[in-house]
């Protein structure tokens, strides 16, 4: 659990580390070039949608890159980390070849370390605070590289360990959602004793990990091992079942949930609302995601059926918007094109997702918007009416705001568009539970850094309090209000004063 | 996994499935759905909530042979389970005591109309049904809605049973010989609009109630959008009931096409 600057200082001292820290001078260290993740071919991997882009680091390639690691008095990535995972001592780990011990590290702040590895936006949190960027200009440590080598270490070996848990206190806490946050929040709960129980309103468990995220990125089996790595500490999981609608809050509080966590995520894809936008063929990235990834939609024999055109457009600049369009490809789309607002530099998705697209063929039209669908006499889109963009003074977000430039609309041929231009909150929460704040936006009110909304025995995190973030931002909310919930919990049924 | 406890073919198309699921018994009110997948690559399909047993806890779905995935609901016998079931969802039914309602119902679509039925009766309303089908062998649940209703009028495509005409012709009737207060419509959407037609010449609010295609069913993918009063809306969260005459019921018949082509490869693949 969490772990006291002190503690961490006393940790880097332990012989071992000492020993590792003086075999290896700074100088060498440094003179290490940091490690390329393998990839798999292009003209490979856009046959599927379920081969994996990157291919993930040797032993011996793991090993060198950890010996990059300072192993720094004053470890500054961890701040990075919103779940404040103990990297220096993982990594150092690695460096002398205990890559079972180097996971298990991993498993004392993060419920989803193989996950991390994976869609983590390292190179603004973490590896953006390494010293080597830091202080020398050099690129960082591949931490995100190392976490996943040793989450997918551990997994192939078979040999799982469980992290410690405190004795059980018999207190039952219920979970809203399985995805990233609701998961994180429950393995925080369960180490520390408590009784957890996940409801999911979808069928599989692991929310936008599941269905939003394409497996060429995040393996649905890496998810499952890890969701299963939960079970084995204590976690039940009960899908299929809506709260507030299958049951109420009140319910669950009759059947002895003594507090709740809310992670029910953003629900409402959002649309731009011009002409022709309900034609056939258009949809939200919600839906051509999850009919791929959840409902294996790509494969004929899911009956779930997907719409496949030669000539696939998706509207954003995101990282779903990457999904989307990277997946049109793998459908066999000739030509898959992102249409975005503002220029490349905008874009919101990671670098390596819209290098990873340009690999695979995938065409940027940027300072483009559309403005209107063109459907045939079936009502099926067959063209996009768009509009070139330049861009004027930043706005609220701090990006140049996108101006239409008059008289420069023009057609592109497309048969599917999927629109991914953002999420609104789900919407069924907030409201079905009398007496929850809720923002005009639709997300759930709760006080900074404790994750408590109105209500005391509800917390709430991830995106239907941030509206849309990330994975680890949303696994951070879980932790923070697992710290929090505890101490509430503690003082309210254990008469335990808790440290705050 | 919810298991099915008792089946009835209403006829060669339609059957009647009654399946173990207590919370959505307890839970659910007219105008509710649920979505069911059956096998492993089944697909996530809408259905409408035609009864439920909270004693027994059990509800009672009726579906109508379409695609691949209600047929494959149809093929499953008692003791058998469905994969996933998951409800209630969409918002129940707006019921008040308004004095006249004037309840529509066509096809499949009567099934889901018969908990509103119950539901506007319990009201204190005068309940007026009119129930419609192609012929007689695929009329429903005629026996339940006489039981809740104060009037009951059939009506058949080819005269084969009650009334010949279409199920607006019904409605007519009784809008010209007495007061209707509120009426509302579930059926195919052709039937829905020429209903919501009728009820605007002559001012009566009306209720439609949608079946859009969905994937999650919970507010999430946006398949089912529908543009109500000039805004795009979505049946599961905002719906399924609308103020039918505000709904562009020709762009929803067109959306409901959305999949034709690929639902029938599917259909193809599956029967071969």
């Amino acid at each position: 659990m969490e772990r006291s600057e002190e503690y961490i200082k006393n940790e880097r001292k332990q012989e071992w580390r000492v020993e590792l820290q003086k075999l290896t001078k700074a100088k060498d260290r440094m003179a290490v070039e940091r490690v390329e993740m393998t990839e798999m071919a292009p003209e490979e991997r856009i046959k599927s949608q379920r081969v994996e882009v990157n291919v993930g680091l040797t032993k011996e390639e793991a090993m060198r890159e950890a010996t990059r690691c300072m192993d720094c008095v004053n470890p500054t990535c961890m701040e990075g980390c919103p779940v404040s995972i103990n990297i220096p001592k993982f990594i150092k780990n690695i460096e002398r070849g205990n890559i079972l011990e180097a996971a298990s590290v991993l498993k004392e702040t993060s419920a989803l370390p193989a996950v991390c590895g994976r869609v983590c936006p390292q190179e603004v949190q973490c590896e953006q605070r390494c010293f080597y960027v830091e202080k020398l200009n050099l690129p960082s440590v591949a931490i995100g590289h190392l976490e996943r080598f040793a989450a997918d270490f551990e997994r192939e070996s078979g040999v799982i360990s469980v992290p410690e848990l405190a004795e059980s206190n018999g207190v039952k806490v219920a979970v809203i959602g399985s995805g990233p946050s609701g998961l994180s929040f429950a393995g925080d709960m369960a180490k520390l004793g408590y009784d957890v129980t996940v409801f999911e309103a979808l069928h599989e468990i692991g929310g936008v990990l599941k269905y939003g995220i394409p497996e060429f990125r995040l393996p649905n089996a890496v998810v499952d091992v890890e969701i299963e790595n939960l079970r084995r500490m204590g976690v039940k999981f009960i899908t299929n079942y809506i709260v507030g609608q299958t049951a109420s809050l009140d319910d669950l509080k009759e059947e002895g949930y003594k507090a709740f966590y809310v992670g029910s995520g953003a629900g409402l894809p959002r649309f731009m609302n011009i002409p022709g936008e309900n034609s056939n063929g258009i949809m939200s990235s919600n839906e051509y995601l999850t009919r791929v990834n959840l409902m294996g939609a790509d494969s004929e024999e899911s009956d779930t059926p997907i719409l496949r055109g030669k000539n696939v457009v998706v509207v954003g600049g995101g990282n779903t918007a990457m999904d989307s369009v990277r997946t049109a490809k793998r459908l066999g789309a000739e030509r898959a094109i992102i249409v975005y607002r503002r220029s490349e530099e905008e874009m919101p998705a990671r670098v390596e997702e819209v290098h990873h697209a340009k690999q695979e063929g995938i065409e940027f039209l940027t300072l483009t918007n559309p403005i209107e669908y063109i459907a045939d006499e079936n009502s099926r889109v067959k063209q996009i009416k768009v509009q070139k963009m330049e861009l004027g003074e930043p706005d609220a977000s701090g990006r140049r705001r996108p101006i239409p430039m008059e008289g420069s609309e023009y057609t592109i041929d497309a048969t599917v568009v999927v629109v991914a231009v953002g999420v609104s909150p789900n919407p069924l929460i907030p409201n079905s539970v009398e007496g929850l704040e809720v923002s005009k936006w639709g997300t759930i009110e709760v006080v900074k850094d404790k994750m408590q909304s109105s209500i005391p025995e509800v917390f709430a995190g991830g995106d239907i309090v941030r509206g849309g973030a990330t994975v680890i931002l949303a696994m951070g909310d879980g932790r923070k209000a697992a710290k929090n919930m505890n101490i509430y919990l503690q003082e309210k049924y254990l008469s335990n004063k808790v440290e705050h | 996994m919810n298991k099915i406890v008792e089946k009835e073919n209403f006829s060669e198309k339609v059957v009647k499935i009654v399946v173990e699921a207590p919370l959505i018994a307890k839970a659910r009110k007219p105008g509710n759905f649920v979505i069911v997948r059956v096998g492993e690559k089944g697909e996530r399909i809408p259905l409408t909530i035609a009864g439920a047993d909270i004693a027994k806890g059990t509800i009672t779905i009726i579906v109508q042979k379409m695609g691949v995935s209600s047929t494959k609901l149809c093929q499953l016998e008692v003791g058998e389970y469905v994969t996933d079931l998951v409800g209630p969802l969409g918002k129940p039914t707006e019921i008040h005591n308004v004095g006249t309602v004037l309840c529509c119902g066509g096809g499949v679509g009567v099934a889901p109309l018969l908990p509103i039925v119950e539901g506007y009766k319990k009201a204190g309303n005068r309940v007026i049904t009119v129930i419609a089908a192609r012929s007689k062998e695929l009329l429903i649940l005629e026996d339940e809605m006489r039981k809740h209703s104060d009037e009951l009028i059939v009506m058949t495509d080819d005269g084969s049973y009650g009334r010949k005409g279409l199920v607006t012709e019904g409605m007519e009737e009784v809008i010209k010989r007495e007061k209707v207060d509120e009426c509302i419509t579930i059926g195919p959407a052709i039937m829905m609009k020429f209903c919501s037609l009728l009820t605007k010449k002559y001012e009566i609010p009306t209720m439609a109630s949608l079946n859009s295609i969905m994937v999650d069913g919970t507010g999430m993918c946006g398949a089912c959008r529908v543009t109500v009063d000039g805004k795009t809306k979505f049946t599961c969260v905002d719906g399924p009931e609308f103020d039918a005459h505000k709904i562009d019921f020709d762009e929803m018949m067109s959306r409901l096409g959305g999949y034709k082509e690929e639902e029938n490869d599917k259909m193809d693949h599956f029967q071969n």
